[in-house]
């Protein structure tokens, strides 16, 4: 793929700053943000990927974040699976739901509303069946043990998370610049905007809708390994919690769909907006409270989110210049 | 021990009628909303929260019977949804259906939330002076709440079926669903009647909320619940039909008490979202629906 030397430049510049971060700021705190910053964001960018790209609305993109938190933890607490192979599984078992979602819905034809709702279905159920079942410790929930080292992707510092982080956001980011730049990206994106075209002009668009979000679940299973790791304990509500299905959809939309930094910008300026109002008010509810109105703000407002307010700023001053 | 589940099996088909009148209730309001509108309001369960909560308060604070409080929270939800949905959703919506369930979805995060803030997490019940007065049918004894809420249920259900056959104002929504470009020219307020119509739902969802509290709890997530139970229930009885949703509200009711006596009251409520699933993959039309 061929990118405008500017914005080579100016990535590369982001990655540096990125990478050099712990050495300039001292609080573990910050850093902490800095870190959850980049795992909405990635996580954020795996709802994208269908949501955005492909036009297929999913209100229970946990599933596939739950479901790889408690592969690898499994692996771990009852085979003694090292999590730094365990992810590997998880983001397996996190493609393979995916698969079975996407071809049991897709096949059937559910859209828009139908597919939003179905696949908030899936993820109740998947969070009643590991309540219920014993393999998972039920209600209970799992604990780790902390055991630090690169091994079990568990680090002693916030330095570490916060790089572990960063190597999921840069990878989130290349396969959607990927997207961007593929006959794949495109395929999803003619989906997008209307299905029966592209099906008219040959795109296979189960399959593709399929693939999809088979990558949408694949990155949400290393997301749960990455938890799992960090936190050291799931359980059902955790794992296959509404709130975190919400929050992937929302930085996305706030920052812009579709676009590949859409859902970074979304979730710093969210997690942002948390921070101060914390400050201010340590009341439960009430940042989630200032998140439903942006949501519906930008829908109302803003379609193309934050980035469309710059590029439609760019755009005029083109048009103005022209 | 399998015997004894079985034994227990018509008490829990009844208790499953009892709850079913109810879910319908619930559904009755979503229905309602899909066949006219055509937007899914995803905000349903929270309304039914906010349903609850008012009920609880009326009782806490006035000692109004929730019973009594139908007559209070019914009409007040009819107000509250009529001004949502016409200075609210549908102008903010740009018509566009993903749109719809966006701000529905934010609206019933903002719902859940201000109750939490407000009100905390806290589970709230309530306990009526016959709250454990029970009516005997010879193998199992009705509590008068659960007996008195379905009937209500019922009534209500009738009361909107002949508001829908029988009046005018049933004729002119009826109109708006069938055609609304048409309804339109023969000069009826379409965006009136859609108001009208989420005003409606709402208010099925006031009742819905009086006649759960003395027999269930409220928090703030107690909404939640019902988002699936109610989605179920109309995608099982067709998106729009009153009748699916009667009969799909009995059904759900009768599969979540009878799942939860088989196989436990965590796994129970697997039957739920697992009907979803099968009639959207297999059937997405419902039983009494026609198209999707």
């Amino acid at each position: 793929m061929k990118l405008p030397f500017q914005s080579t430049f100016f990535m590369a510049l982001g990655l540096l700053v990125a990478v050099l971060a712990p050495f300039g700021i001292s609080s573990k705190f910050q850093l902490d943000v800095l870190t959850l910053i980049f795992f909405t964001a990635y996580l954020g960018q795996s709802w994208n990927i269908l949501g955005g790209y492909a036009g297929q609305f999913s209100f229970g993109g946990v599933m596939f974040f739950g479901t790889g938190a408690y592969t690898s933890s499994i692996l771990l607490s009852s085979f003694g699976l090292p999590p730094i192979i365990g992810i590997f599984a998880a983001i397996f078992m996190g493609a393979l739901l995916g698969l079975v979602v996407g071809y049991l819905s897709f096949r059937s034809g559910l859209r828009g509303s139908y597919f939003a709702l179905i696949t908030l279905a899936f993820a109740e159920l998947l969070r009643v069946l590991a309540n219920s079942v014993e393999f998972t410790g039920g209600g209970v929930g799992l604990f780790l043990s902390y055991a630090p080292g690169l091994y079990n992707l568990q680090f002693t510092s916030p330095t570490g998370f916060y790089y572990f982080s960063l190597i999921l956001l840069v990878i989130s980011l290349a396969i959607a610049m990927w997207l961007e730049h593929s006959r794949f990206g495109a395929q999803l994106v003619a989906i997008r905007e209307n299905e029966d075209a592209a099906e008219a002009l040959g795109v296979d668009t189960l399959k593709c809708k399929i693939y999809a979000i088979m990558i949408m679940g694949g990155m949400g299973g290393a997301a749960g390994t990455f938890y799992a790791q960090k936190y050291l304990y799931i359980d059902p509500p955790i794992s296959y919690s509404i709130a975190l299905s919400v929050e992937m959809l929302l930085v996305t939309i706030v920052g812009g769909m579709g676009t590949v930094f859409g859902p970074l910008i979304g979730s710093f300026v969210l997690h942002t907006v948390n921070e101060i109002a914390r400050h201010f008010i340590s009341t439960p509810g009430l940042s989630l409270i200032v998140y439903g109105f942006i949501l519906i703000v930008i829908i109302s407002y803003l379609p193309n989110g934050l980035i469309g307010l710059f590029r439609k700023t760019q755009k005029n001053k083109e048009d103005n210049d022209a | 021990m399998f015997s004894v589940t079985l034994s227990l099996l018509p008490a829990g088909i009844i208790n499953g009628l009892m709850f079913g009148a109810i879910y319908a209730l619930v559904a009755l309001g979503l229905t309602l909303i899909y066949g006219v509108l055509h937007i899914i309001n995803f905000a349903h369960g929270a309304m039914l929260m906010l349903a609850l909560y008012s009920a609880y308060f009326l009782f806490k604070i006035l000692n109004i019977d929730p019973y009594i409080s139908i007559l209070i929270v019914t009409p007040a939800s009819y107000v509250f949804g009529y001004t949502i949905y016409r200075w609210g959703i549908g102008r903010l919506s740009g018509g566009r259906d993903q749109n719809i369930l966006l701000i529905t979805l934010g609206l019933s995060i903002i719902l859940e939330n201000s109750a939490l803030f407000f009100f905390t997490g806290d589970q709230q019940t309530i306990s009526l002076p016959y709250s454990y007065e029970s009516f005997d049918l010879g193998f199992l004894y009705l509590s008068y709440p659960k007996l008195i809420s379905f009937v209500a249920s019922l009534v209500i259900c009738v009361l909107l079926w002949m508001l829908m056959t029988l009046t005018d104002l049933g004729k002119a929504i009826r109109a708006v669903a069938k055609e609304r470009d048409g309804a339109r020219l023969v000069g009826i307020d379409v965006e009136h009647v859609f108001a009208v119509t989420f005003g409606i739902g709402v208010a099925c969802l006031g009742a819905a909320g009086c006649m759960l509290l003395p027999i269930f709890y409220v928090d703030p997530y107690t909404g939640n619940m019902f988002v699936i139970i109610a989605f179920t229930i109309v995608v099982l009885g067709g998106m729009g039909s009153i009748v699916g949703a009667l009969l799909g509200g009995f059904i759900i009711g009768v599969t979540e008490s009878v799942g939860g006596l088989l196989l436990g009251e965590s796994l129970g409520q697997i039957g739920i979202s697992l009907i979803f699933i099968l009639i959207l993959i297999f059937k997405p039309t419902g039983i009494f629906g026609s198209k999707v």
